[in-house]
């Protein structure tokens, strides 16, 4: 079901005032809140409750897949597909392989950062509705904004604004769909 | 250590800070933007970037003969197969590696400093790894088969010797250029966002808003970021040390007199991070006067970059004392020979002139008077790019030019092909480099952000 809103934005002046309104926002029990700010600031994501992600994981996997494939490569060509015979001497000799192993497992797991990131967090992501908002523009310059979307539970369009506003902000708009 | 990036008390007596006072948010970001976001462009930087660019023709000309002649046009003969071209190949792909070390090794000691000078330096980073690539490939005398290099599936049945550091250099320089270009473009994606959100020019918003592909500064996104460049950091840091070990292995690998030798890899590493700052510093210095970011690039960066130079120098000068000892004191007589040919052989002028670079006038580094005079840093920093790039082509040529046969010994003098291939890569990277200042913020503004009084939450925040 399609909201009318996608939610209710508020502006903050700085990132204080933010980080206690998302705590609060948090206390009065909407789930469904989303912070924008110009840069990373601990203490809000400590409020919104965001400690875990899988990121680090994808990285390990990445990691194992990276050395795994780099070492089968080059015991496949060198032992099997191309064996050259030098004097006799053995064909699978490991502590030559390690480093292009070790290239290509910090190779993929640093391909599976940046590629991890940017699946987590959905990006590209060519619309999103905030960018409605005419004053998010400065989310990027000074400007810190909290967002309850339209989806939470609680979210009822007078009163999560008449909340919000209680919250002391500079302003608190509509972002529409 | 000791410099927390949470501790703002960066305005110490005595001690210049991170960045000047009475800096908001809005500042920094409209100062640092605006550099690229302004529809003129300035002066002083078309008259370098024309400059940069005839080098680039010069560089472009003698790539072009050197497709049609082949690689004889350079001075390499038997037995100096390597010349010029590996020597500026050691020498711009350590120059690269300061760039890592300020994005990665410094982000992971916490030293907050390094917010407004790190985006440049990875820059750099990329640019040298460019110029530095070009060497081997032009080198291999038959450029356009490059691809040879990495195993495919091919018609012909051969595959590369993995056994050959030659072939560990291709793994490790080409994992080097992705993942450095990877880490700097994750690094510029929250500033493209704010260059999307600022530029008024509609083709200059659609372009920094694709590449900053919808970001919008979201907490959950900026938890995951954060991790993300952590993890970048923490791959970069053993991989920056790896590429230098790499190059090195080139050489110890091989068993020429001179060349094999264990303590080529950390001292390899310690030269690589010398030059980079030299060439960290020629850059900042005449970039902070020209666009007046004396407030964003202090003396405080300056100084720390000094003493960075300073200490790896001194590692630097340890390795080359520590090289003749072990020579003498091998009881061999080629390790003997080597060195003692080095210090007076055809080439003696250019190991004392090396020394005098590296290790004898940088010794000036030691005062606090010399490290805070920007003529004196920026004159110290091109004796130590000289330097760097004569102990490579120490290394290279000398090394090379008597061996173990005096039949087989010879002499090496580069043409005026490799002066033009060389001075055409200085040319390839600054005009990749002054593109960059155009287009790109050259100080990462939401690093920069961070380090202002007002980026730190006053009120506690219950758990």
């Amino acid at each position: 079901m399609k909201t009318p809103v996608y939610g209710l934005m508020a502006e903050f002046e700085n990132p204080t005032a933010l980080a206690a309104a998302a705590r609060q926002v948090r206390e009065k029990g909407y789930r469904v809140v989303e912070a924008y700010s110009p840069f990373a600031i601990e203490e809000v994501n400590e409020a919104l409750g965001l400690h875990h992600n899988r990121l680090p994981l994808i990285v390990l996997c990445g990691g194992i897949i990276g050395g795994l494939s780099g070492y089968l490569m080059q015991y496949y060509l060198a032992v099997i597909d191309f064996p050259i015979n030098i004097a006799g001497r053995p064909l699978h000799s490991w502590p030559s392989f390690i480093i292009i192993t070790f290239e290509l497992t910090i190779l993929f797991s640093a391909l599976a950062t940046v590629l991890g990131l940017l699946g987590l967090c959905g990006l590209p992501m060519p619309y999103h509705p905030v960018f409605n908002v005419p004053r998010f523009a400065l989310a990027s310059r000074d400007r810190f904004f909290l967002c309850i979307e339209a989806r939470d539970p609680l979210f009822d369009r007078h009163d999560t604004a008449e909340f919000l506003s209680s919250l002391h902000p500079r302003e608190v708009s509509e972002v529409a769909h | 250590m000791g410099e927390d990036p949470r501790d703002k008390s960066s305005i110490q007596p005595g001690r210049s800070a991170v960045i000047a006072p009475g800096h908001t948010f809005a500042t920094v970001t409209d100062k640092i933007s605006s550099i690229v976001l302004t529809r003129r462009t300035p002066l002083f930087w078309f008259v370098p970037f024309l400059i940069a660019s005839g080098l680039l023709m010069v560089f472009l000309a003698a790539v072009g003969y050197l497709f049609a002649r082949g690689v004889g046009i350079w001075g390499i003969r038997v037995p100096v197969m390597w010349g010029w071209a590996i020597t500026n190949f050691v020498w711009w792909i350590g120059i690269g590696h300061a760039g890592t070390l300020i994005s990665a090794i410094l982000l992971l000691l916490r030293q907050s400093w390094r917010n407004s000078i790190n985006r440049f330096a990875e820059a750099m980073t990329l640019f040298a790894v460019a110029c530095a690539g070009m060497f081997p490939l032009l080198h291999l005398g038959r450029p356009w088969l490059f691809y040879w290099l990495f195993p495919y599936p091919n018609s012909m049945g051969v595959q590369p010797q993995f056994r050959s550091p030659l072939v560990w250099d291709v793994f490790a320089v080409s994992t080097y250029a992705t993942v450095s270009a990877m880490f700097w473009f994750v690094g510029l994606i929250p500033d493209l966002a704010t260059l999307r959100d600022r530029a008024r020019n509609r083709w200059a918003r659609a372009t920094y808003g694709i590449l900053a592909m919808g970001w919008r500064g979201a907490a959950s996104h900026w938890q995951k970021y954060e991790t993300a460049s952590l993890l970048l950091a923490g791959l970069a840091t053993p991989l920056v040390l790896s590429v230098h070990t790499v190059v090195s292995f080139d050489f110890t690998v091989a068993i020429v007199p001179g060349w094999h030798s264990t303590i080529f890899p950390p001292y390899f590493v310690a030269g690589a991070i010398y030059s980079g700052f030299a060439m960290v510093l020629v850059l900042a210095i005449p970039l902070r006067a020209m666009y007046g970011l004396e407030d964003l690039i202090t003396m405080r960066h300056l100084d720390n970059m000094a003493k960075v130079m300073l200490a790896t120098g001194q590692i630097v000068a340890y390795s080359y004392l520590f090289e003749a000892f072990i020579a003498w004191y091998s009881g061999n007589t080629y390790e003997m020979f080597a060195i003692w040919n080095r210090m007076t052989g055809p080439y003696a002028p250019t190991y004392w002139l090396l020394i005098f670079c590296n290790l004898v006038f940088p010794q000036l580094l030691w005062l606090k008077k010399i490290r805070t005079n920007i003529v004196w840093l920026f004159v110290m920093s091109l004796d130590v790019l000289l330097g760097m790039w004569l102990e490579r082509y120490v290394i290279v040529v000398v090394s090379l030019h008597r061996d173990f046969l005096p039949s087989s010994w010879g002499i090496y003098s580069p043409t005026i092909w490799d002066v033009a291939t060389f001075v055409g890569t200085i040319g390839l990277f600054f005009f990749l480099f002054f593109l960059f200042i155009r287009s790109m913020p050259m100080i990462s503004i939401f690093e920069v952000r961070t380090l202002l009084p007002q980026a730190e939450v006053t009120e506690g925040i219950e758990k």
